[in-house]
């Protein structure tokens, strides 16, 4: 059925379009910054057609690998494998999406354009690999690759603080990492090889399950990121370029979620049911403790940053609960929030382009001159409150379901959390939107204009499509995540049975 | 052809001698000529390099040789070497046109200097006893001692000349003492020998077994003998720090390996623990040290010894996994340092060279190329995958795992963090700090060794087969 090496078209891509640039688009003038910014429009959108064909042709009633490609790459025992399942592929889509949108959104960046193009397109073939890798080995070098251009993105188009937020997001996710990947040769010891549907059926002693899971949590946790080890999140997304904040927001922090999903559950069953009570308070926390924190921000893009770890215990929450409402609750609300937070990032990077300030304090009445912005950003806000008919209500539904079912505490202090949601979030909106138009910077102040609305419609209809008819979205995964929680609950059970019989 | 004089075989022996001889015929040529002759002889030293290599390469016979009663040994470990230590010397000398071209520096002594100590370097990876290892190691070092101050007017140049002298004498004097302990305890100086000889528990053979190791460790600049590298690579004219940072490491690395595995096999434990205990303390020295640092090539220097330490992160798993990591580190660092010293002699401003961190200011702008270049060899150099650095840790970590060194992993991987911050703190200067003025073009052959080095680094990942699988049999040949 397959001629063409698809998967490989839709990771490389983009790298060619980077390529382009840097044939096509020289030197520093207007010329070239046109140039540049209309390959990387080009090459995200072509690239995202050809994912649509990804979507076309995958059959979401297998739950295996499909689209699998395989190369010699280091060893016989370490190859060049691709393939997605109905896990992975959300968020290959989600991010061949999303570029356009970013791409789009920095239309008016004036400062290299080039290089910054350049930065995005090969963010984007590190990110889609990271998502279709079917090769530890090859994961990880997509994983951690894409530090080198969001190291720059955020280094040299970001705010003021840009360099302490840069090293810190650098450094933290390298620490984070380099433990994962002693895991990483541990487990290729320990099955001679580094293919992932092998290690997803071999056995792992329980020894090395407890290391190696532990490993791996320190840097999916880094990523995701889990409190307490989320303080690199707030400074980075507050000095990032807005379409840099949309990328961190809207797929980075997804590949955490992801790694606790395709490595940690199926890999190490036993380690991750041990440590599960973990992570339910690690969420717990993060849920109720990030929700109060952002209460108190000053800085739009902080308080958003802090919504962000927010949501993201309840994805950690959901996928450790280990019940199938729970995961697929999990993969959903890590796709909604990546429209959702993406969304949001877009809709403070609309007035800070206009009033170059992040500060809540500085707005107010906008609604006066901006209605058309005040109901895209009411929507968004609602989104990422939870409620009912957008996509956020239904990852939080779904996941909150999953966890009652294992552990009432988690989900009661998560259920606050929900609420605290409305409060900052509502507060944030009331602050910006509501009120009289009393400050006189804001008197002329014009409302979308049509690039914005290109960027930020897609994501509107996807929010409000999903909140109302989130089966496509669920059924997508639902194979994929059957078989994950069949897998996962088949070997606690087993040990479980193992112990009794003693 | 007969090859073997007084009924030993020349012919394993035949590159060396054929490099030997070229090399005094170039002095001759240098002798007659006088001072203007010096980019001639530069020309013909890289030819002579080549001609080695291709011998090396082609006309010897597959297979393991050996001659002078076992005492020189060319088996597949040592032909991977020696290539990595022509091709290093040759790119050596081909980024010294621009250096010698200045009036008080045309010395033509330079290329002979350094293809003796090319020759020193390829006995010292072929040793099979410790008198070659000796003779080998004393033929390169003194070579290295007058090229390290060849520029004779300037201060800091003797200085590190000398400096570099009295360290190295004493090492090698430390070294010497150790192997004499080893003959008083073992009877022979033949590997093989030793290895048979060599029993755990006795004393004699640990105390010269650590002599001979602190010898070594000087030679590669692992902690604890480190002290001569900043002060040495500081001072030294560029393209000789280049050279100091790629050959002879890998020859005094080579003959580290073949040392231990083949001398010591039944000591392992004695000395897996020395290596050990310098490999965390040259990665965590070198990380550390070089935070502070204000000029590129100090930081280099540490940044030299903190790799040091994990290229013996492989060689203290003992196994053909660590040989092979430990190889395929050497050939990488060799690549990505030359790299990036070969970009610090590219950097001008105004004719001045750019040495201070700071010099690096905005090079990002007046420089686009020069400073992605330089980006990804520093990412490189900092281990992040999917550039050639990563998988140099990737292999000699994966060799520790496998033999079961958690610990030293952790802090390895660890320190690896610490060190990817400074070379973070050159990118940070380079890209997002503001311009601190033009730099002068650069010359050809410097700009076309940078940008092999840095495309190397960039694109082993898309066809590491070849090289990998070549360490591979190099360091089965040593088992």
């Amino acid at each position: 059925m397959m001629t063409w090496p698809i998967l490989s078209v839709v990771t490389f891509l983009p790298a060619v379009g980077a390529l382009l640039i840097w044939l096509m688009a020289r030197g520093g003038d207007e010329a070239a910054a046109r140039n540049a910014r209309w390959i990387a429009l080009w090459t995200t959108l072509i690239n995202f057609a050809i994912s649509l064909i990804l979507v076309a042709r995958f059959d979401p009633t297998q739950a295996g690998f499909q689209f699998v490609e395989e190369g010699r790459w280091l060893t016989s025992t370490i190859a060049y494998k691709m393939g997605v399942d109905g896990i992975s592929l959300p968020f290959v889509i989600l991010t061949t999406a999303l570029l356009p949108l970013c791409i789009i959104a920095s239309w008016k960046v004036t400062n290299r354009v080039p290089a910054y193009m350049m930065a995005f397109l090969i963010l984007e073939a590190l990110m889609v690999g990271t998502f279709s890798a079917l090769d530890l080995l090859l994961f990880y070098v997509f994983f951690e690759g894409g530090l080198i251009p969001m190291f720059l993105i955020i280094g040299v188009w970001g705010g003021p603080r840009r360099v302490y937020a840069t090293f810190k997001f650098f450094l933290y996710t390298l620490l984070g990492s380099v433990l994962m990947l002693l895991a990483i040769m541990a487990l290729y010891w320990n099955a001679g090889t580094t293919d992932i549907p092998t290690l997803m059926t071999t056995a792992v002693p329980r020894n090395l399950q407890t290391w190696a899971w532990l490993a791996f949590f320190a840097s999916f946790a880094v990523k995701m990121p889990m409190w307490p080890v989320h303080t690199w999140l707030p400074d980075a997304h507050v000095e990032a370029p807005t379409a840099g904040s949309v990328i961190l927001a809207a797929i980075l922090l997804k590949m955490g979620g992801y790694g606790f999903l395709r490595f940690s559950l199926p890999m190490f069953p036993l380690a991750s049911h041990d440590f599960a009570p973990l992570v339910f308070t690690l969420s717990a926390i993060a849920i109720v403790y990030t929700s109060l924190v952002a209460l108190m921000q000053e800085d739009m893009k902080k308080l958003i940053a802090y919504s962000s770890v927010a949501h993201m215990g309840f994805v950690t929450m959901g996928i450790f609960a280990g019940t199938m409402q729970g995961v697929a609750g999990g993969v959903f609300q890590m796709v909604s929030h990546g429209l959702v937070s993406g969304a949001l990032f877009l809709c403070v990077g609309v007035v800070y382009d206009r009033m170059h300030t992040r500060e809540i304090a500085a707005y107010g009445g906008v609604v006066n001159r901006m209605p058309l912005y005040a109901f895209v950003f009411l929507t968004f806000t609602m989104a990422n409150v939870g409620l009912p008919g957008t996509s956020g209500f239904v990852g939080e539904f779904l996941t909150l379901i999953g966890t009652f079912k294992v552990s009432i505490p988690t989900a009661f202090f998560a259920t606050l959390g929900v609420i605290l949601s409305a409060a900052y979030a509502l507060w944030l909106y009331r602050k910006i939107v509501f009120g009289a138009l009393v400050k006189p910077s804001l008197a002329s102040i014009k409302d979308l204009t049509f690039r914005e609305v290109v960027t930020l419609g897609p994501l509107l209809v996807l929010t409000i499509l999903f909140g109302f008819y989130p089966k496509p979205l669920l059924d997508f995964s639902a194979a994929s995540v059957q078989q994950l929680v069949t897998n996962y609950s088949h070997a606690i059970t087993a040990v479980k049975a193992a112990a009794l019989m003693q | 052809m007969n090859l073997t004089p007084a009924g030993y075989s020349l012919l394993p022996v035949l590159p060396e001698i054929v490099l030997a001889v070229g090399a005094m015929v170039l002095l001759m040529v240098g002798a007659f000529r006088g001072q203007r002759s010096t980019p001639l002889v530069v020309t013909l030293a890289i030819a002579l390099l080549i001609l080695t290599g291709v011998l090396q390469c082609h006309y010897l016979p597959a297979g393991k040789l050996s001659t002078f009663g076992g005492s020189f040994v060319v088996d597949g470990y040592a032909r991977f070497l020696k290539i990595l230590v022509l091709l290093g010397s040759a790119a050596t000398l081909l980024i010294s046109y621009g250096f010698l071209s200045e009036r008080p520096r045309r010395i033509f002594e330079y290329a002979i200097l350094i293809l003796v100590s090319t020759v020193g370097m390829m006995l010292l990876i072929s040793a099979g006893d410790l008198v070659m290892l000796y003779l080998g190691l004393e033929l390169m070092s003194l070579s290295l001692y007058v090229v390290a101050a060849c520029n004779r007017d300037d201060v800091k140049s003797t200085e590190a000349g000398l400096k570099y002298f009295v360290l190295g004498a004493l090492a090698s004097g430390m070294m010497l003492y150790g192997m004499s302990l080893i003959y008083g305890f073992t009877g022979t100086v033949n590997f093989a020998g030793i290895a048979t000889a060599a029993k755990t528990g006795s004393v004699g053979v640990a105390f010269g077994l650590v002599f001979l190791l602190a010898g070594l460790c000087f030679k590669v600049s692992a902690v604890p003998f480190h002290m001569w590298t900043p002060d040495v690579y500081e001072g030294a004219p560029t393209p000789i720090t280049a050279f100091f940072s790629s050959s002879p490491k890998v020859a005094a690395f080579a003959i580290f390996v073949r040392v231990v595995l083949t001398a010591f096999p039944n000591v392992a434990h004695e000395w897996q623990q020395i290596v050990v205990f310098v490999s965390i303390a040259s990665m965590a020295l070198g990380s550390f040290g070089a935070i502070g640092q204000r000029n590129i090539k100090r930081m280099m220097a540490y940044s030299s010894i903190g790799h040091m330490g994990f290229a013996l992160v492989g060689l203290a798993a003992g196994t053909p996994e660590g040989v092979q990591g430990v190889i395929l580190y050497l050939v990488i660092y060799t690549v990505m340092t030359f790299g990036v010293f070969t970009l610090i002699l590219a950097m001008k401003r105004n004719g001045r060279a750019m040495e201070e961190i700071s010099d690096f200011a905005g090079l990002s702008r007046s420089n686009p190329v020069l400073a992605f270049l330089c980006a990804m060899l520093l990412f490189s150099l900092a281990g992040i995958p999917p550039l050639a650095g990563f998988f140099a840790k990737f292999y000699v970590f994966t060799a520790a795992i496998k033999a079961g060194m958690i610990t030293l992993s952790v802090i390895g991987v660890l320190c690896s963090v610490v060190g990817a911050f400074y070379y973070l703190n050159v990118i940070k200067v380079m890209y997002f700090d503001e311009q601190a003025g033009a730099t002068d073009s650069v010359r050809v052959e410097l700009g076309t060794v940078v940008v092999i080095s840095a495309l190397f680094n960039m694109l082993f990942f898309v066809y590491p087969g070849p090289l990998v699988g070549a360490a591979t049999a190099a360091a089965k040949s040593l088992f």
